[in-house]
């Protein structure tokens, strides 16, 4: 379990002032004038040397990803653009922080955007933040008012503009380049990867899409060292990280804890426990809603990092942990994933566009059991079809919970649709979590 | 240059292409919709995806590019599976009615499904349908069909410069539409559905005509106006039901106007089909040696100079020919084809044809207009300043009127006196030519056709060779010859224009011109006027002169002509045709002329006859021989040499009044877009209802 010490995020449940005095007694902007002082070079090996995997949900190493930009700056300016566009089912982290760890965000905006020469940080948070963007406007205007970003920030000599930007609320927004179209004023659609946002990036200027904890925790990685932060956790899978632990919970949560811890402990420790107890598990879904769920079985001892996830076929995401005991409908559970994911599809390509409906409307029926045992393996393979063959990772994601649910809960899925030939079909027992 | 294999083929293709490219360089088919060569990458239609060895999954190959070493598999299982996936995406929600399908027969969908498909279909569920979109009176939409590609979208923002046309919402509610219903207010609209893979933008006027395998296509050349544009006439029986664009890189590209397209409905409305002559004031049907004989009594007696004849616009180069050396035999020196009396033809032909070339205007970097409306005088010159504009580094100056050219522009003036400041080098403008190492100028009907035309023309002369636009040809120590810079251009609005002037076609020695032969019927010192599709002059004061007209529709001329002897029209004869840039291009009969009707030459061929001036020819060939012999430009087809050049025009007072396009309205120019439903549509449509309403208080 993680020590008080070690914590990066010391107000994320906002019991102290998210101002910025209250956060400079919490360390944030602490001689930030002495990390400026180093080159920027020197601070990406910095974290590149933390190990910090980006928080975001594809735990992209984040100081490789500072590396691809240009090493000077050409005609075009650089930019850093701060992912708040948090909408993934179940994850409720980057709000806490923006919310009240302002300071953290934007002091990382800050170092981040020194690192990769950029001339602004543009924050794209998620419209229905309407509080958080209020809390992170005002922190942002009392950094400048304190010297802390705009012209010769923290006395460094270098100028660093911060920007906030209202999203309108689309999840697709949250996918970095269809961020960057919203971002521009066009209609938030994933664009063509390659060129990639460090060569083409916002106005076709290089540019670095980081989430909001990943910028958040840099501070204090470089205040304390990166071998400190490297320590925490598994090899590869080092630090600290916000989960957000909610469904059948007696104390839903967000806390944050090191990496590789397991996953029971977790939600022992943290959440009070399963309703109902442990053996009354069904699943989890243990990183927001695209990753696929996972059976008690492997609940049982699974450990809660990005690579240890990945071996159980599953995936750290967002690390947003949706737990569901016994009462839930599981397949009406993913069911309603699916209707989301057709609903967020932004239209551009097909196999999302036809095949997020085609996963929906199969599913829907399922749930009643209304369908033949085939039907199971070509809703798996229509799964397949649309994974891995669009322009952004909204297919995957689309794609993922249908194959979790294929691969551990088959018999209930069966089970309905015998019952339903026999006439007596299952009637949906719970509601899932609208 | 990247090296790749594809399908075990090496293949070495230029640096910035792309994987789909490569693996065409290498023979593979890659299945494709969305992409397309003159449009901006999507990458969303996710057909043309190809397995890539070291890529964790496949890749769009349309939009991938193509690197050093990569190992390309088109038909791996991995490939075809990914592509098999696609097409039954798309298939889910199309709604496969082929069989009552106007693009069946022709639909890249119905085609690559048989290629890269499935036999069935897996998906049970209810289809999706979608309201169709209104576009206008000549694309219709069954939007049910539609894949969501964007080809659309992408040409009608990319090319032809106009925003209506975009998707609304999200996932599978995603549509395709014009905003607010609006009619896509492009001239080059329709090509959106010669773009379109499917079925969803299909041609309105085409309807459920016919199925593209009843067809007979024949290649030819477009006269709606002096571009050129190559296109494909197909034509069931003697119907010619639809006209598509042609290929050719140096003029339309793969482009051509609506109305290029759609006045082909007026061939079928307003035809003469059989001879006529007046009697007691009306025309009356006749026999052809009747006709003749008409015509012939009429001649008899006549010196040279009280006979007259004018060429129309859209009349091709052998028959102007046949007429021009008819009147020779006549002594007749009062001939002219500038119907709108523009003051072309003097000095070398560089002074009357677009110099710089249609491809040519990629390689300018600076342009002025000078009283034109490239727009809607020349859609597809202005599509090509656009795709220059939008390359950036090409300032635009317009002299005239201040009209939506697509493209952003600094209005100088409205007329002459403009003009007059640029030459002179007071206009701030002037600065912009002066840095400028290939600037253009094209100056349109609107500045020729006046009465101070020549003036204008010496201006424009003068600015030419002030500001470099005329650069000869030079050849360096090395011996290497580097090509030459005319930047002088004159835009054309008739098709038949420049092959007049080329031939001489204007008044001969103490000859009348189009005005003074005019005045001359009224005043009776001219006693016969001859109308070869001339339609465009002002026929009410021909006085009593004897009128014989010779042309296709019953338009303004047939209507005062004594005589009239039907001719054919563009799809039904072959011919030269010289276009603005002075190329010369030849066009082929669809079919033949309806009824009585011939082709212009043999009319005229038999017509000498008649009168006793027999011409020396008697087959087309012949014919073009002998053109050909009198005037080598036209022997040139298809290719284009630098023009002479030298002084034209004639320094004199200018007018002050503003530069007006001649053309008023765009889908109605000459008789065959006049007698054309689908061009009233669009007149009506995009035309009048721009204009502002009556309020019933407006006087």
């Amino acid at each position: 379990m993680l020590k008080d010490d070690d914590r990066i995020f010391t107000n994320v449940y906002g019991w102290f002032d998210w101002g910025l005095d209250g956060a400079r007694k919490r360390g944030d902007w602490s001689n930030t004038k002495a990390l400026l002082a180093q080159t920027p070079e020197e601070l990406v090996e910095a974290v590149k040397a933390s190990g910090l995997r980006g928080r975001g949900g594809a735990g992209f190493p984040t100081g490789l990803k500072w590396s691809f930009m240009p090493k000077e700056v050409k005609e075009k300016p650089h930019y850093l653009v701060v992912n708040a566009d948090e909408s993934e089912p179940g994850t409720c982290k980057d709000r806490d922080i923006l919310r009240h760890e302002p300071h953290k965000l934007i002091e990382g905006c800050l170092i981040g955007g020194y690192s990769m020469r950029a001339k602004a940080a543009y924050i794209y948070i998620r419209g229905e933040f309407y509080n958080e963007a209020q809390n992170l406007q005002a922190a942002i205007d009392q950094a400048y008012d304190a010297g802390l970003i705009g012209k010769n920030a923290c006395g460094s000599g270098y100028d660093f503009d911060v920007f906030l930007h209202r999203g309108a609320g689309a999840y697709i927004c949250g996918e970095e380049t269809a961020l960057l179209e919203s971002l521009e004023g066009k209609k938030g659609q994933p664009r063509l990867k390659p060129p990639f946002p460090a060569g083409v990036g916002l106005y076709g200027c290089p540019t670095t899409v980081n989430n909001v904890e990943s910028i958040a925790v840099v501070p204090t990685i470089l205040r304390r060292g990166p071998e400190w932060f490297a320590a925490l956790g598994r090899p590869k899978n080092s630090g600290t990280k916000l989960f957000c632990i909610s469904g059948h919970v007696n104390n839903p949560c967000n806390v944050e804890e090191e990496l590789g811890i397991p996953l029971r402990e977790l939600i022992d420790k943290h959440a009070g426990g399963v309703i109902g107890g442990w053996d009354n598990l069904l699943g989890v879904i243990p990183g927001g809603s695209s990753v696929p769920v996972l059976p008690k079985s492997i609940c049982d001892d699974v450990l809660m990092d990005f690579d240890s996830l990945r071996e159980v076929r599953s995936g750290l995401g967002t690390a947003a942990v949706i737990v569901m005991n016994q009462s839930t409908d599981i397949v009406k559970a993913i069911a309603r994933l699916s209707a989301f994911y057709k609903h967020e599809s932004c239209g551009q390509c097909t196999p999302c566009r036809e095949g997020t409906g085609w996963m929906w409307r199969v599913m829907e029926r399922m749930v009643r059991g209304e369908a033949d045992v085939d039907e199971i393996d070509v809703l798996e393979e229509v799964s397949r079809q649309i994974e891995g063959h669009t322009i952004c990772a909204l297919g995957d994601a689309a794609a993922w919970p249908v194959q979790g649910l294929i691969r551990h809960f088959r018999p209930e899925m069966e089970r309905r649709i015998a019952a339903y030939k026999a006439g007596k079909p299952v009637m949906p027992t719970a509601q899932a979590a609208e | 240059m990247p090296k790749l294999t594809v399908d075990g083929i090496e293949v070495e293709v230029p640096a910035g292409s792309t994987v789909l490219q490569a693996c065409e360089a290498a023979g593979a088919e890659v299945p494709r919709f969305c992409y397309h060569d003159r449009l901006s990458v999507a990458g969303n239609c996710r057909m043309c995806l190809v397995e890539l060895e070291k890529a964790p999954k496949p890749v769009a190959s349309c939009a991938f590019p193509a690197g050093d070493g990569m190992v390309v598999h088109t038909k791996s299982d991995l490939a075809r599976k990914a592509q098999k996936g696609t097409m039954e995406f798309l298939l889910i929600n199309h709604p496969l009615d082929c069989p009552i399908c106007d693009q069946g027969g022709e639909c890249d969908l119905q085609d690559q499904a048989m290629g890269f498909g499935s036999h069935s279909t897996r998906y049970t569920e209810n289809k999706r349908a979608v309201t169709d979109k209104y576009m206008g009176p000549l694309i219709k939409t069954i939007m049910t069909r539609c894949i969501h590609c964007t080809r659309c979208v992408r040409f009608s923002t990319e090319i032809a410069g106009v925003s209506e046309l975009g998707m609304l919402n999200r996932g599978e509610n995603a549509e395709i539409t014009t905003y607010l219903e609006n009619a896509l207010d492009s001239e080059l609209s329709a090509n959106v559905i010669d773009l379109c893979p499917v079925g969803a933008l299909t041609s309105k006027p085409y309807a459920f005509v016919s199925r593209p395998w009843e067809l007979k296509k024949v290649e030819s050349i477009d006269v709606m106006d002096a571009v050129g544009c190559n296109i494909r006439v197909d034509a069931r029986g003697q119907e010619v039901l639809r006209v598509l664009p042609r290929l050719h890189e140096d003029i339309n590209e793969e482009w051509i106007s609506d109305k290029t397209r759609y006045a082909c409905d007026g061939l079928k409305r307003q035809r003469l089909d059989r001879p006529y002559v007046r009697k007691d004031g009306k025309l009356q049907p006749v026999s052809w040696p009747e006709a003749f004989a008409t015509v012939s009594d009429r001649l008899k007696g006549l010196k040279g100079q009280q006979i007259a004849a004018i060429a129309g616009d859209t009349v091709d180069a052998e028959s102007m020919y046949a007429l021009k050396r008819l009147m020779t035999e006549l002594g007749s020196p009062n001939i002219d084809c500038r119907q709108d009396g523009a003051a072309l033809g003097q000095g070398p032909r560089g002074g009357w044809l677009f110099n710089t070339t249609i491809a040519g205007i990629e390689d300018a970097d600076a342009l002025l207009l000078v009283g034109t409306n490239p727009r809607w005088e020349a859609s597809l010159v202005n599509a090509r300043i656009r795709k220059r504009w939008l390359r950036g580094g090409f300032p635009i100056g317009v002299i005239g009127q201040s009209l939506d050219l697509t493209y952003e522009y600094e209005h100088l003036g409205a007329g002459a006196q403009t003009l007059a400041e640029v030459a002179d080098g007071s206009h701030s403008f002037a600065k912009v030519l002066k840095t400028a190492k290939k600037p253009m100028i094209v100056i349109g009907m609107g500045a020729l056709s006046r009465g101070d035309g020549s003036a204008v023309l010496a201006q424009a002369h003068a600015i030419a060779e002030t500001y470099g636009m005329i650069q000869p040809a030079t050849v360096d120590d090395d011996g290497d010859t580097r090509p030459g810079w005319n930047g002088f251009n004159v835009l054309h609005t008739a098709a038949a224009r420049v092959a007049g002037l080329d031939m001489g076609f204007v008044p001969g020695k103490g000859g009348a011109d189009v005005a003074g032969i005019v005045a001359g019927a009224q005043s009776g010192a001219i006693k016969v006027v001859y109308l070869l599709g001339a339609d465009e002059i002002d026929t009410d004061p021909l006085g009593d002169a004897f009128v014989v007209y010779q042309g296709h529709h019953g338009d303004k001329g047939a209507h005062r002509a004594d005589v009239v002897l039907p001719g054919a029209a563009y799809t039904e004869k072959d011919g030269l045709y010289v276009n603005t840039e002075g190329r010369v291009q030849m066009g082929f009969a669809a079919g033949f002329p309806p009824g009585e009707a011939r082709e212009d030459w043999k009319i005229l061929r038999a017509l000498s006859e008649a009168v006793g001036k027999t011409l020396p020819f008697d087959t087309l060939v012949a014919l073009r021989q002998a053109l050909m012999a009198d005037h080598d430009t036209f022997a040139a087809i298809d290719t284009i040499e630098p023009a002479a050049w030298g002084e034209f025009g004639a320094s004199g007072a200018v007018d002050d009044a503003p530069f007006t396009s001649p053309i008023e309205n765009f889908y109605m120019t000459d008789p065959i877009s006049r007698a054309s439903k689908t061009m009233a549509e669009c007149t009506e449509t995009f035309v009048l209802r721009r204009q502002p309403a009556a309020t019933g208080t407006n006087g």
